[in-house]
């Protein structure tokens, strides 16, 4: 069964590809061109140049569908929805009954290094399994109404099955070098898929820049098995969760100093979870992102590849426990995370890339309950937001859909009369992210505040305030697009008589994950919160005997829990008062604190930074190397000096003429002829 | 031991087809038909010979198999040919790669037929001589005879800048093919003989191994090429015909790395552990330095040129790791680096020979004519990128984890290439792929024909089944890698006990 949730998803992929390339070899004539052909263009007719560059989801809509479309469309959606149905069994099964381990194929075996392509199914595994399959089953579905303008959409669906087949992997490996091919295979799969309209430069450079930055975080992945390796001799996590207790207190060396091996091999690992979950400094990858289409940004960069990251660190809580150094470094990183994206997304205007900012904010949360130790609330908070996020940009889409591709908030208004229905899913996910009372966000945000209000990390108290502060930022923001987008007098006139409510094909899945953005937080709440945590996770996480903070986080103060939910009261109100009752008052505000509304706008000019600091030096660096050190240096000296002084020898003592291979076949049989020589004569003596 | 000499019949083969293309005679177009038709069907069935020595091969022994000797030049020299697990994925290599060089040269090569396809068949039975011969004379020559059809290669068929090229080539080779003639001579002047298996066992020395490593290295340095005598490659490869480029990072890179193992570690173990250092020195800085350049090339060849360096950089890091991850992870990334780099260049040649030139800006939203060429070029630039998965990867990775037991430092800034080379080749592929096709030049390019999907599609197969299930190449070298491993430290342990005793007799 669980082979079939994994490879499911890779069946439709494949057939879609197949559909794809064939559908793609029909489409263009092969071969060389004819002599007569080349250049000069007797052809002008086969050309169909694309004015595109329109900034709007789907620029090719004048080509008709690709052959088979509809056939890769239902293949691929089918099987998702049975690996989905087959998730939620096996969740039933895991997480009331018996961990599962499969061993599929040996990948390979060096000396002492042993990887196995594996399936370990246990209860982290389980809710993920759920997470993906449901989100990706339901994004598919979309899809086949998002994206029906499209001409070729078999190779949109085999990609989107490949990535959750690649997601799968990640979530069941067995050990850490799985983890990093599904870790690498879902970053390939973004890539193609931010990319996926190829000829608009902006999707292009989004798709390159989100490959290299999860690479600068693989960098310290790829590390941190390294030197698991080293200390444990091995990468499945049996192994080392086996030996992690013995590795306290030992070192690494590494130039002068011995670094505390647990502690060094945490931040190293950590590292990749904040390039793939789009933590500070490797976060610049997720906004721009949302150049791929809609359901993209639903399923991949909000609900499901993002969370690997957290979804790592839960996984190896067994050492993340004995790294308290690197506990307080990853609580750090999701406080500032939550409340940097909160500050960018309250002045952003596209409305994607206020969902991704918000998206990158919650995932700081997330971050910050795994640093404090909570790690079955940072999960559940990953279940909850992964419906409730998936459904805002789902939502978004349906929105961008309505308005033939406009993205800019700024140009929307009073949409709600036009969709009304789109307007409840949104309001749904809108009270659900910013934590209203009995919905799932209100759970499991929750808990993630009052776990850090109880933590005894160094960096709890940071954390508290915060994300306490986010949570404020985040409920301003998210009814501010609420507000901007639906409420109020429409901007575009034009847009907005032609607005319609989307297909059923496009509502259904909108109407799911609003079930869930509600329903997800309180009949779990006591699997993931209170008591029955050790019942159901067992050993998928491994709590330090001094954590207790599941047991602490029930027992603080009243006006701490409280907290929160008065934080989200008086975001909304302050989004009310500045969108609804006084319009006028916030484009006042910007315009009397200039600087801090661009700061904010750029969001606070990281992406410039980096051009200076990195892009920029590492091109210049390239250059000079090659024209220097390359052109100048070692060939000015080496074989271009040699070379014209033994051209000149050369062409005085010898006058043959270009004969380069000449002289080195006769310096090579004089050679064999001196050496065979000297063995004859050597023989001939001894 | 078998009945037939099937090395020497997978060696002389294409020697064979080579003269009956010499004995072909007819007019214009039907003696070049004639002749590639002859090349193809000798290059086949060598690789079918070739594929004899696998099914028969014997993984579990770490000895030489399929063993030939002869008697010849006075006795001393001897025709001794053989494998082991760490020759035998070499000689598969080479085989398998032959055909698909015929075929990619199909049309590409009008001029000189002929000449042209016995240089191919005459350079095939140099490169498996190279990683059969177990006489040292005898690798010598095949080593270094291999580079004259290469010459040729490169000098008739070329560029236009192709008398620089093979100059500068020429220069680079002489030097080391000089110093490891001498080394060869120290050698058979201290062990007696020159039959590689006894000089394996023999136990040179530390002086002697000091002053041989040094000569060795100066030789298989320059054919990996290592930084910084790695400028003639960009060159070479720009200048050669498409084939000619194939074969050149696919078959003859190797025989540096092949070297390294067959000679530097197992017969100067003390030296090597002593070079090491330098070796990672300079591995990293190839790794880092011709990454960097490889960013900022216009030129497709040299793009991939740079980065062949880079690549060859994490197998030189691995083999003087010496421990059983790097030594595999070696050998893995270079059969990986054969099938994906020789695949790289042909990608290149699909695009030469529609538009004629290497120009990166030439180029652009050719996705929207070639989607299967695009779909192809994707699989080849993820295995360069060592995409997990490909097998790029497998062989990065071995070789990194296998390094960083040893030194951490060299391994970080190793690792430091997983960013670059995501940089460089999605950078190629974005400008030469995506984007709108709006160049008029552009405008009517066709997709892949039947004979370039001939060559890509084996070779597209192999890297994501190699990245999938290694197991096939790992399992046929893991005896002869464990055995080298440890000799080697047992020589090193050896050293290590007599230097200790000697400072305790001292005291």
């Amino acid at each position: 069964m669980y082979q079939a949730i994994v490879f499911l998803p890779l069946v439709g992929a494949i057939l879609a590809g197949l559909i794809a390339l064939a559908g793609a070899r029909a489409r263009f004539p092969s071969g060389l061109p004819e002599s007569h052909d080349l250049g000069a263009g007797h052809h002008p007719a086969h050309a169909t140049p694309h004015g595109d560059g329109g900034h709007h989801d789907g620029d090719h809509a004048a080509e008709p569908a690709a052959a088979g479309s509809r056939a890769a469309e239902l293949i691929t959606t089918s099987c998702l929805f049975v690996a989905m149905i087959l998730s939620w069994i096996g969740f039933v099964s895991v997480g009331f009954g018996q961990d599962v381990y499969l061993t599929v194929l040996n990948w390979f075996t060096v000396g002492d290094l042993k990887v196995d392509w594996a399936l370990r199914v246990d209860t982290l595994t389980a809710v993920m399994l759920v997470v993906v399959t449901s989100i990706s089953a339901f994004v598919h579905l979309y899809s086949i109404g998002y994206m029906a303008e499209e001409p070729y959409r078999p190779r949109f669906f085999c990609y989107l099955s490949l990535f959750t087949f690649a997601m799968l992997v990640l979530v069941t490996s067995d050990n850490l070098v799985q983890l990093f091919f599904g870790w690498e295979g879902v970053g390939l799969m973004s890539y193609l898929l931010i990319g996926y309209w190829y000829r608009k430069p902006e999707a292009n450079a989004a798709a390159i820049k989100a490959f290299i930055v999860n690479r600068v975080g693989d960098f310290g992945f790829a590390l941190g098995i390294f030197a698991v390796f080293m200390m444990t001799g091995a990468v499945d996590f049996g192994t080392i969760f086996a030996q992690a207790p013995a590795l306290v207190g030992k070192t690494i060396h590494f130039l002068a100093w011995d670094v505390d091996a647990l502690t060094l091999i945490c931040i190293l690992l950590f590292i990749g979870a904040m390039g793939k979950s789009a933590q500070f400094f490797l976060h610049t990858w997720l906004p721009d992102a949302m150049e791929g289409p809609t359901p993209v940004s639903a399923l991949i960069h909000a609900a499901t590849m993002v969370t690997a990251g957290v979804f790592m660190v839960a996984r190896l809580s067994p050492l993340f426990e004995l790294a308290p150094t690197a506990q307080t470094v990853v609580v750090f990183f999701g406080a500032t995370t939550a409340f940097f994206a909160a500050t960018v997304g309250l002045v952003q205007n596209d409305i994607k890339r206020i969902v991704a900012y918000s998206t990158c904010s919650q995932l700081g949360y997330m971050f910050v309950a795994m640093g404090v130790g909570a790690y079955s609330i940072g999960i559940f908070h990953l279940f909850t937001h992964a419906f409730f996020k998936a459904l805002l940009f789902l939502g978004s889409g349906s929105v961008i859909m309505a308005m033939h591709h406009q993205q800019d908030i700024q140009k929307m208004g009073g949409l709600k009369n036009k969709i009304p229905f789109t307007y409840a899913m949104m309001v749904i996910g809108t009270l659900a992210l910013t934590g209203f009372p009995l919905t799932a966000g209100y759970f499991s945000k929750d808990a993630i505040i009052e776990a850090a209000f109880a933590s005894k990390n160094p960096m709890a108290a940071y954390a508290f305030i915060m994300t306490v502060a986010a949570a404020a930022l985040t409920s301003f923001y998210s009814w501010r697009l609420i507000f901007v987008t639906f409420h109020g007098r429409p901007h575009d006139r034009h847009h907005y008589d032609r607005a319609h409510e989307s297909p059923p094909v496009i509502l259904l899945p909108l109407a799911f994950l609003a079930a869930g953005a509600i329903l997800a937080g309180y009949p779990f709440r006591e699997l993931f919160v209170g008591h029955g945590v050790e019942a159901f996770f067992r050993e998928s996480f491994k709590f330090a005997a001094s954590n207790r903070i599941l047991e602490e986080l029930h027992h603080v103060p009243y006006a701490v829990a409280m907290l929160p939910t008065f934080m989200m009261a008086l975001g909304f109100l302050v989004s009310w008062y500045f969108y609804i009752r006084n319009p006028a008052l916030p484009v006042e505000l910007a315009r009397q604190h200039d600087g801090l509304y661009k700061f904010l706008l750029n969001k606070w000019y990281i992406d410039e930074l980096y051009e200076i600091v990195f892009v920029r030096p590492t091109l210049w660096l390239g250059r000079l190397l090659w024209k220097q050190g390359d052109g100048r240096f070692i060939d000015g000296l080496g074989p271009d000096g040699v070379s014209a002084r033994v051209l000149d020898v050369t062409r005085r003592a010898m006058r043959l003429q270009t004969g380069y291979l000449y002289h080195y076949a006769f310096a090579m049989l004089i050679g064999v002829a001196a050496l065979i020589t000297w063995f004859l004569v050597r023989t001939g003596v001894g | 031991m078998l009945s037939w000499p099937i090395l020497s019949i997978t060696t002389f083969l294409p020697l064979v087809g080579a003269l009956f293309i010499m004995m072909l005679r007819g007019e214009g177009d039907a003696e070049k038909r004639n002749a590639r038709w002859v090349a193809l069907w000798s290059t086949l069935i060598t690789f079918a010979v070739s594929l004899v020595l696998v099914w028969r091969f014997d993984a579990g022994s770490a000895e030489f198999q399929f063993i030939e000797r002869l008697p010849w030049l006075g006795g001393t020299i001897n025709y001794h040919m053989g494998v082991d697990g760490i020759s035998l994925p070499f000689v598969i290599l080479t085989t398998a790669l032959m055909p698909l060089c015929i075929i990619a040269s199909w049309g590409s090569i009008q001029s000189r037929v002929k000449e042209y396809m016995i240089a191919f068949l005459v350079l095939e039975t140099l490169m498996v001589g190279t990683f059969c011969a177990l006489d040292l004379v005898l690798f010598y020559l095949f080593f270094e005879g291999g580079l004259i059809p290469m010459f040729l290669i490169i000098g008739v068929w070329g560029g236009p800048r192709r008398v620089y090229a093979s100059f500068k080539f020429f220069l680079y080779t002489l030097l080391g093919s000089v110093l490891m003639l001498l080394a060869i001579m120290a050698m058979y002047w201290s062990a007696g003989t020159t039959d590689i298996p006894t000089l394996l066992k023999h136990g040179f020395p530390a002086n002697l191994q000091f002053w041989a490593w040094l000569a060795f290295f100066a030789s298989f340095a320059v054919k990996m090429p290592m930084w910084p005598v790695h400028t003639w490659l960009p060159d070479a490869h720009v200048e050669a015909p498409t084939a000619g480029s194939v074969i050149l990072a696919a078959i003859l890179l190797k025989m540096g790395g092949y070297g390294f193992l067959r000679f530097s570690i197992p017969m100067f173990p003390l030296a090597s552990q002593d070079f090491a250092p330098l070796i990672f020195t300079l591995s990293v800085i190839a790794i880092v330095y011709t990454s960097l350049v490889a960013l900022v090339q216009e030129d497709m060849k040299k793009l991939i040129a740079y980065s062949s360096v880079a690549h060859m950089g994490f197998v030189t890091m691995g083999i003087f790791a010496a421990t059983t991850q790097g030594i595999a992870g070696g050998i893995f990334q270079m059969v990986s680096h054969g099938i994906v780099s020789g695949a790289l260049f042909l990608s290149v040649g699909v695009v030469y020979d529609r538009l004629h030139t290497r120009e990166i800006a030439a180029y652009g939203g050719l996705v929207n004519r070639m989607p299967l060429y695009a779909a192809a070029f994707m699989v080849f630039t993820l295995a360069n990128v060592g995409l997990p998965g490909t097998s790029g990867f497998v062989g990065e990775f071995l070789t990194l984890i296998g390094t960083f037991k040893v030194s951490v430092l060299t391994a970080m800034v190793a690792t430091l290439g997983v960013i670059l080379s995501a940089g460089y080749a999605l950078w190629l592929y974005r400008k030469v792929i995506f984007g709108s096709l709006d160049k008029p030049k552009l405008a009517a390019i066709k997709d892949l024909d039947y004979r370039e999907m001939i060559t890509l599609g084996p070779l597209a197969a192999l890297t994501i089944l190699f990245g999938v299930f290694p197991k096939p190449i790992l399992d046929l070298s893991a005896v002869s890698v464990a055995q080298l491993v440890t000799q080697y430290q047992q020589a090193i342990g050896a050293a290590k006990a007599a230097a200790k005793a000697a400072e305790m007799l001292l005291k």
